[in-house]
Order: C-alpha cells, then structure tokens, then sequence
C-alpha cells in the first residue's frame, strides 16, 4: 500500500550540494594556511594571514562541510527510517538558509578579526544567538518527525543523531554564554566569556571534547548505521551492540575533556579522570567501528569495484586507527610528549579526513543520486580515483605531521648535561619544514579529490532532475 | 551528607545504570525485535529513480 505523501528531498537536496561546496571551500582554506606555515611570504594581507584563516578553515570544514553534510545525511535517513516527511517544512528551510547565513557570516567576521578566542567557538555573540536559534529549529524538525513515525522502534542511526542534536545544543549554550561589551554607550560585537580563569579553560574544552565527541563523533556515527547497511545491502553486524556501543558512547564521552587541559592549572585528579575515561573510550569507540566493518561479512566481494564502499570501509578504519591514537595520547606520560605539538594536529586530521571526511563523502555519493533522478553518479571512475586521491592524502598528511610531532615534542624536551635546552625553539619549526611541505602535498590531494567531486555532481545535475515525488512507504511489518 | 556523597552515589548509579542496559539489550527476549529494528533501513526501497523505472529517468546515458 502506497501513500500519497512523499518525502521531502529538497532541504536534503540542498544541504547535500552546498555539503560539496563548502567542502572545497573550507579545505582550501586548510591548504591555504599550510602553504603559510612553509612560504610565510603568503601572509600578505592581515585578513588572510595564519592567525585569521586557521579559526576559518577550521570553523568551515567542521561545522559547514561536515554540519551540512549532517543535516543533508539525518533528515535523508531520519524520514525514510520513520516512513514518515520531515516534520514542520517551514522550519526546515528555515534550518538550511540559517545555517548558510551563518558560515556566511563566519566567513567574513573571522578574516575581520572578530572572534571571542574560543576554539571551535571563536564566532561573536550575535552569531552564537543565531546558531541557537537555528539548531533548536533543527532539533524541531528531527524529533519532530521521530514522533510521526510509523515504525514501532527508533532505528540506530536515529539515536545517534538525536544524541548529536541534544548535546551539541547543550555545550554550544553553555560555552557560548559570554558578556557583550558596552563602548561609549553601543553595544558592540565583541564579548567576553562568562567564566573566569581556569573554570573558562575547563568550560572551554568540556565543550571543545564533546564537540569531538558528539558534532564529529555521534552524528557521523549516525550516518555510519545507516548508509553502510544501505550500501552495503545487509543489516548492521550486530543490533544489540549498537545499543551499547550508544549508550557506552554517552556515559563515557562527557568526561574526556580534561585531556586537553594536562599540565596546566587544573586540578591534578581532575586530569587524570579526563585521562582515565578517554581511555575507557576505547572500547565503544572500537564497538562501533567492528560493528561497521563486520555488517561487510559476507559481501566483502563488493568492496572490489564500489568506490563508494570503499569510501565507508575506509573511513572506519580510519576511526579506528584515531579512536585507538587518540586515548594513547590522553595518558600524561605521552601527553608530555605530543601536547602542543603537530602530533595533536595530526591526530586530529586522520579523525577528521580519514574518519568524517570519508564517511560523508560516501554517504553524499550514495545521496547524489536519488536526489537527482539518475540510476548512479555520472562517473563511477572518478569516484574511484577521489577514493584513492583522498586516502593517500590523508596518509601523507598524517604520517609527516607524526614525524615532526614527535621531532619537535623530542626538540623542546632535550637538555645538556647543564641543564640548558639543546635546541631554540626556531631550531625546531626550520626543522619541521620538510614535513609541512608534504602536509601541503597531501591537503592538495584531498582538495583536489573534492573538485572531482564537484565535477562529478555538477555533472550528474545537470543530466538529471529534482527529485520531488519519492512517495512514502507503508512499513513492510504494518500489518 | 554533602555534596560530593550524592555526586559518588550518581556515578555509582550511572555505572549500574549502563550495566543494566548492556543487560537488557543482550537478553535473549530482545532479539527478535532487533532483528526486526536492523532490518528497518533496508526494507524501504530507496533504488535510484532509473533503476525503480519512474517516468522519464529510465532514458539510459
């Protein structure tokens, strides 16, 4: 029995391409900011100098790449999994041109020089208001339509977005909550945080963690059990271990935090709880990935000629491999080694290439198109070699910055037998150019996997339609 | 009993909490419903629109 509803894909449609686009923007960005570090003859001008552009690149590739690609992956999944269209469409568009005019917004205060200091968090209060506003609308539309939905149970993929939708509302109110300054009577854009000392440093990366752990985390996870089992053709490996892979994630992820804050002003036992659960956070971390990977078993065959498989395979192990880097880093003992040095830098971009990068391009592949009406993409072969463009990327990305990481960590550590530093500071950083200069390299590699991308998808547009009239379907079980 | 006795008693909760649900999903009573729930994104068919043969998609290329 078919109904004559259908399922809104224009708000997916939209989030899906901008995805894409603000992928390219924001990597270019990050390639941008890597030249500078090797040529700083490039930091010509104040609005496009380092200091500027790396709270841009960073704010673009998480929160419009990936935050695109979040919205465009859930309200796809969360309506065909609740056989149900999106709740409140209104609310919808409203959520997407929101969400643009923010990373509008970002893109032209940040090289102004507005930003409250806070990373991950640097964009003004005015445009901290706007991000509440428009993610509680989100979280409007999601739920929303989870309480329309025609199936008995709330599928996996829907419990890790919703996760995702509620904390990340929660930290961004609760880091954002800062004091806008009074000049000579005007309200101005500037502010400053509501917390003092090192509860604003404590503040600041509670948030800064679960940002890892929920924007990039959860909701990517959230994608993980849905277009996996719908690429791969099979159901998730095991049901019961995605319920407690969910619930280990929640109970564990919040208290991570302090690993950012090792050897500093904060209280001694408060580091090592933040180091003692970021360990425990290997287990479901490791749960989810074997869950992903093993829903392949039996059908590994079809890795062999699905690009797009591949992509999600190989995102997973990517997760893996971060999930597995990352509590080794939290120990103390480690931490005095690779803390504020390109390991971290590195670490992050293997999560944040290899891991959410790769599993929303998979899963954009997978939308593009049902979106536009077409049997497949208009070139499986360039998915192909994005695929390889973008995994050998990451390789040379992550392998050069572990190198000067631990180079520079060694460096500043070494003393002479008098007790002096070996080395200068500037010793270390002219000893790092030939790894930043492969890190240029491998960022190239990615951008220029993403632009194949664009060509890819501009080219599948073009030769298909709008898909508007995907009708609902009865639950197969509705009896 | 201060502050910190309740904050010790709502970890200790939490934990018991976790194991409770690592408890419940793993019971042999559930497995049929989530055999069922992780068949849910599979048994709608979202086939590309030429593949579902709808209208004018069909058109190869």
């Amino acid at each position: 029995m078919q109904s004559q509803a259908t399922y809104n894909y224009k708000v997916v449609r939209q989030f899906a391409v901008m995805t894409v686009i603000w992928g390219i923007v924001g990597m270019l960005v990050g390639v941008i900011i890597a030249a500078q570090l090797v040529w700083p003859e490039l930091n010509f001008v104040e609005w496009l100098s380092y200091g500027r552009l790396r709270p841009l690149h960073t704010n673009a590739v998480i929160f419009a790449f990936g935050g695109c690609a979040l919205f465009a992956t859930s309200y796809y999944s969360v309506q065909r999994t609740c056989h149900a269209p999106l709740f409140a469409p209104a609310i919808a568009a409203f959520t997407f041109w929101g969400w643009q005019l923010i990373i509008v917004l970002a893109a032209l205060s940040l090289p102004l020089g507005f930003t409250s200091g806070k990373e991950y968090a640097e964009l003004e209060w005015p445009i901290d208001i706007l991000i509440a506003v428009v993610w509680v609308a989100y979280a409007v539309v999601f739920f929303g339509t989870l309480m329309k939905r025609k199936t008995p149970h709330i599928y996996v993929s829907n419990w890790f977005f919703g996760g995702f939708i509620l904390t990340v509302a929660l930290l961004h109110i609760v880091n954002s909550a800062e004091i806008p300054v009074f000049a000579a009577g005007v309200l101005t854009p500037k502010s400053y945080s509501a917390y003092a000392g090192v509860q604003d440093a404590m503040v600041q990366w509670w948030y800064g963690h679960n940002a890892v752990g929920f924007f990039l985390t959860a909701g990517f996870l959230g994608m993980m059990y849905y277009f996996v089992p719908k690429q791969a053709g099979r159901p998730v490996y095991s049901y019961r271990l995605s319920v407690v892979h969910f619930w280990a994630l929640i109970f564990t992820y919040m208290w991570a935090g302090p690993h950012h804050l090792h050897y500093t002003a904060l209280p001694d036992w408060t580091q090592s709880l933040g180091m003692l659960f970021s360990l425990i956070l290997l287990a479901p971390s490791w749960g989810g990935m074997i869950n992903g990977i093993m829903t392949m078993s039996g059908a590994w065959h079809k890795l062999r000629d699905d690009p797009v498989l591949k992509f999600m395979i190989t995102s997973l192990s990517f997760y893996g491999m971060s999930t597995f880097e990352g509590p080794m880093m939290s120990i103390k003992t480690v931490n005095a080694l690779s803390h504020y040095t390109d390991w971290t830098v590195g670490h992050v971009h293997s999560g944040a290439l290899g891991w959410v990068a790769m599993i929303s391009i998979g899963s954009i592949y997978y939308l593009l198109p049902r979106l536009f009406g077409k049997t497949e993409m208009y070139s499986t072969r360039l998915i192909n070699t994005h695929f390889w463009l973008a995994t050998l990327g990451t390789v040379l990305y992550i392998a050069a910055l572990w190198i000067s990481g631990v180079m520079q960590g060694l460096m500043w550590r070494a003393t002479n037998v008098d007790g002096t530093l070996t080395y200068s500071f500037v010793e270390s950083v002219k000893s790092s150019y030939p790894f930043w200069t492969i890190r240029v390299v491998g960022g190239l590699m990615f951008l220029g996997g993403m632009l194949l991308m664009a060509y890819n998808m501009f080219k599948t547009m073009a030769s298909g339609r709008a898909v508007n009239d995907a009708p609902v379907l009865a639950p197969a079980h509705a009896h | 009993m201060d502050i910190n006795d309740l904050r010790s008693l709502f970890t200790v909760l939490s934990f018991l909490a976790f194991v409770g649900i690592v408890w419940w999903a793993y019971s042999s009573r559930r497995k049929q419903s989530y055999e069922a729930a992780a068949r849910i994104p599979l048994e709608e068919d979202d086939q590309p629109a030429g593949v579902a043969g709808r209208g004018a998609d069909q058109a190869k290329y």
